[in-house]
């Protein structure tokens, strides 16, 4: 690297700074307004420093919800959240492990045809077939419940394609080695390959976490009953068009509360969530 | 304790590609086989048929008495070495060692006390509970052969063990392998591309080319009789020098007019003005001159230069010839000179390098 | 594509493949399939009876005006987003990878809002520049502007790019990096002893060569555009005001629940299948050229 002299590096620590003031400043915008009265807010009089109602704010926000709009404890919205996050992501890195599994370990029958079947759904998100998937859902009777959140979001490619492109870069003679230990298919598969697949899948994970809790359309479609919406189905609810019953602080307490779990995440898990992100989207 | 033997073995891919082509070899019971060959010359497909890991289109592997060619690797009683090693790297040396025994049934104190003792011997007892990734390349080298003598299987198989070893540790590891394996007695089949390796540890050379067998026998005697130019260029370094008897200077010299291949090992001719009895001797003009202290190789060109030879490894260029002499001695570059070599030292093959010819 | 060491077994490949195969073939292709057909039915007011039609709801969709608009809309959306998104998070990736005190932690402090869901942004965004209680909307009046984003259409499209543009910044910020990262620094060094100040080096040795990147990320910012602006335009102004930020995504929504046009819906959805289709197309033949490189 070319060192650069002290006036430029400072024009450089000055950018930055900047650019994580605009990242930062909507959310910063959030929290105050989530500790401040209503009525101030709604006159346009916000304070741009926190206020003193934070307890009081969360508290009717996590255990009661808005006293007009939804009347939903967003704490049982981040309840359905993370269950249906937890399902997707555990559901589709193990439904995507075993198959890339038999892809890749074994010569069958079909096999390329199936690979094929797989590899098509990457091209196409929920969004552009979403009526067609609601009723089926609805057929089967899933509607309102976690099943019907999370099942046809489990079903992509991308996690299949990732396991099978790592299982590729195992090396040859580790199954060699399995086999003259003695080890079959499902024994390698446990005892070997899945110890030697715990990053990719953290990795996996974590994405995949993030995304589910993110989900908006779908879950917006097939929830109707109140308690078992999602948080991000749940402040969209919370914003009425008629802006004078908006209660402002409790949609930004809900905001919060909706970032905190996959901000948490990327913060805590860096690595993991730089490595799955890079890896996902190859 | 067995016997490996190969009767007609045949390997042919499902595209037509025939790999190997019909292989006869018997090791006796601990003996020390060797098969050596240029890359591509089919002796790792050889070794992991016998393993199992690759099926036999043809003929009969034989261990111990009992036909394996339909049995699993797991079952045929066998332990094999990786180049790559492939350890377990999610798992301690330990394990990696009782992994295969577990796998068997075996009770855990039996385990302990067989992965104990062959950490022992080979000095991995304080290493047991790292991980392959915390060890040197040698150390990993041990844990593999750790792992195959644990099972005290009827034959150990060798897959070019030490190619991922620097120069040095690579000579450490060949003696202890050779040791380890005279103290087990166990048969044992090791393949690998490096002459020298071969040629130390065999009791049985098996020389490969092109998924044949170009040779059979004691190390020793192939180097003094290779059967084929091929063995005669292999074997040996550096390579034994090729030259076609067409040439006139040679055949008069020989009394001989069929047509034929002559070869001399470099450290058989010497630098003289006479020539010895039924000996042939050469003109050469010195090209190059590379001392390694205890003995010196002259490169030289002779004056009339000719076709090539059928040789493949460690070919010469057409007309070069290297001379091993002893010491640091050595003439100037430019300077022309005579060689020469005894009729005892000349290997004489047919015209297409297939056949040896006895005088 | 495949190993030359596996395991020899009859069904247990089936076994494993099962799972996934089950859960896309009954959501995934089955409704896709449904899609298609849909999109070649016409339902009466009622849902009591179904024609068929041909390409008559296809037909009907290019000839409609709102239609039209819609594609133009995300087109320029779509650009809009990736371009004003693509330069701002390169100008901090081209800063974050200078060789500065912290630079871990600006990385840290840039990746976050990329786990900010889309209605969560839209919520965020709105509230900042609401007509009436925003805090920034009262500077934005006191410049002068008359800004209401809920009458004016175009101050909501402006509002949805800013938004969209926002939350992909980190995205964006982060492949960058990797991309700056992946250039080897001696390429630098060389071209500064060839006498290239800063700004040339930049343009003549690092533009260049995360062109790749640029490309890479300029069709998942497209894509990011086409879909995931759902849940911010959806929060934010619900399509409107009118359909001044209606996109095809949108319309697809709007068009099946709001109006109940079934076979519309069905037809626009496959033509939006198509679009990405042959976006990700574009993808691979840039993923294959990268091999190839």
């Amino acid at each position: 690297m070319v060192e650069e002299e002290g006036f430029r590096r400072y024009v450089a620590h000055i950018i930055l700074w900047i650019g994580i003031a605009i990242v930062a400043f909507p959310v910063y915008i959030a929290f105050v307004a989530s500790t401040q009265d209503n009525a101030l807010i709604a006159n346009g009089q916000m304070s741009l420093l926190p206020g003193g109602h934070f307890f009081e704010v969360y508290y009717q926000t996590i255990f009661v919800g808005t006293s007009g709009s939804t009347r939903e404890p967003v704490g049982n919205m981040m309840l359905n959240s993370l269950v249906m996050a937890l399902l997707i992501a555990v559901g589709k890195i193990a439904i995507s492990i075993i198959s890339a599994y038999a892809i890749v370990y074994f010569r069958f029958p079909f096999r390329m045809p199936i690979f094929w079947i797989i590899f098509i759904t990457l091209m196409l998100p929920v969004e552009v077939r979403i009526y067609p998937t609601y009723k089926i859902v609805a057929d089967l009777h899933m509607l309102d419940s976690y099943a019907g959140l999370s099942l046809p979001l489990i079903a992509s490619a991308t996690a299949t394609l990732l396991f099978r492109q790592f299982f590729m870069t195992v090396p040859d003679e580790l199954l060699e080695a399995s086999r003259i230990d003695g080890a079959g298919p499902l024994r390698f598969f446990w005892d070997t390959l899945l110890p030697l697949s715990r990053t990719n899948m953290a990795a996996l994970f974590v994405i995949l976490f993030i995304l589910g809790w993110n989900q908006y359309l779908w879950p917006l479609l097939i929830t109707t009953r109140d308690d078992m919406q999602t948080i991000q189905v749940g402040i969209r609810k919370m914003i009425t068009t008629t802006d004078a019953l908006t209660e402002w602080p409790i949609v930004m307490a809900t905001a919060v509360l909706a970032m905190l779990p996959p901000v948490f995440v990327v913060v805590v898990m860096q690595k993991l969530f730089v490595r799955g992100l890079v890896e996902t989207e190859k | 304790m067995a016997n490996v033997t190969l009767r007609n073995v045949r390997k042919t891919y499902p595209g037509g590609f025939e790999a190997i082509k019909g292989v006869n070899v018997d090791v006796g019971d601990g003996q020390f086989c060797v098969l050596v060959g240029p890359s591509g010359c089919g002796k790792s497909t050889l070794l992991r048929m016998v393993a199992g890991l690759e099926t036999v289109t043809g003929g009969e592997i034989d261990i111990g008495g009992r036909i394996v060619n339909q049995i699993e690797p797991a079952d045929r009683d066998i332990a094999m070495v990786f180049q790559n090693y492939a350890l377990y790297p999610h798992m301690s040396v330990f394990n990696n060692m009782a992994y295969g025994l577990r796998n068997r049934g075996m009770k855990e104190a039996e385990v302990k006390s067989r992965v104990d003792e062959a950490a022992r011997v080979l000095e991995l007892t304080s290493m047991l509970e790292r991980k392959p990734r915390q060890l040197s390349g040698g150390q990993r080298q041990r844990v593999a052969m750790g792992r195959a003598i644990v099972r005290q299987p009827k034959v150990f198989l060798f897959d070019e063990p030490l190619s991922n070893l620097d120069a040095k540790l690579r000579i450490a590891m060949r003696v202890e392998i050779r040791k380890l394996q005279r103290r087990l007695n166990t048969t044992s089949i090791y393949v690998t591309h490096d002459q020298l390796e071969a040629m130390t540890l065999a009791d049985v050379l098996v020389v490969m080319n092109g998924g044949q067998v170009e040779q059979v026998g004691n190390p020793l005697a192939i180097y003094e009789k290779p059967a084929t130019t091929f063995v005669a260029s292999f074997i040996g370094a550096p390579p034994m020098n090729l030259m076609s008897i067409r040439a006139d200077e040679i055949k008069s010299q020989l009394g001989s007019t069929n047509a034929g291949i002559l070869g001399i090992r470099p450290e058989d001719f010497v630098i003289t003005d006479q020539t010895p009895a039924g000996g042939v001797t050469l003109p050469l003009t010195v090209e190059a001159i590379e001392r390694v202290g205890a003995e010196t190789f002259v490169y030289g060109t002779r004056a009339q230069d000719e076709q090539r030879i059928a040789a493949n490894p460690g070919e010469l260029p057409p007309g070069e010839v290297i001379v091993r002499i002893p010491g640091s001695e050595a003439p100037p570059i430019g300077e022309k000179i005579r060689v020469a070599a005894t009729r005892q030292k000349l290997h004489l093959f047919s015209g297409d390098g297939r056949t040896r010819i006895e005088a | 594509m495949q190993k030359q060491a596996i395991f020899q077994s009859r069904l247990l490949p089936y076994a494993l493949v099962a799972p996934q195969l089950a859960i896309v073939l009954i959501f995934f292709y089955w409704p896709a399939l449904q899609a298609v057909i849909q999109s070649f039915l016409l339902q009466d007011a009622f849902g009591l009876s179904t024609t068929f039609v041909w390409f008559e709801n296809y037909i009907e969709l290019f000839k409609d005006v709102a239609y039209f608009e819609a594609i133009v809309r995300t087109f320029f959306f779509s650009f809009a987003i990736a371009v004003s998104s693509l330069s701002f998070a390169l100008l901090l990736a081209v800063m974050a990878d200078k060789p500065l005190r912290g630079s871990m932690l600006y990385r840290t402090l840039l990746i976050w809002p990329y786990a900010v869901a889309p209605p969560v942004v839209g919520v965020l965004w709105i509230f900042m520049l609401h007509p009436s209680l925003g805090v920034l909307s009262r500077y934005l009046r006191n410049m002068g502007i008359d800004w209401n984003p809920l009458l004016d259409g175009d101050q909501a499209a402006a509002l949805i790019i800013l938004a969209a543009a926002w939350k992909q910044i980190s995205y964006n910020f982060l492949f960058f990096l990797a991309g700056l990262q992946a250039i080897p620094k001696s390429v630098f060094e060389a071209a500064a002893i060839d006498g290239a100040r800063p700004m040339r080096r930049f343009w003549t040795v690092t533009f260049p060569l995360l062109s790749p990147t640029i490309f890479f990320l300029l069709v998942v910012n497209i894509v990011y555009a086409f879909f995931d602006t759902f849940g911010i335009i959806d929060t934010m102004t619900r399509g409107g005001p009118g359909t001044s930020t209606v996109t095809l995504v949108y319309k697809v929504y709007s068009d099946g629940l709001l109006g109940g046009n079934l076979g519309s819906s069905a037809a626009q959805s496959v033509i939006l299948m198509v679009m990405v289709i042959v976006l990700t197309g574009i993808q691979f033949r840039f993923v294959e050229r990268k091999v190839t490189y």
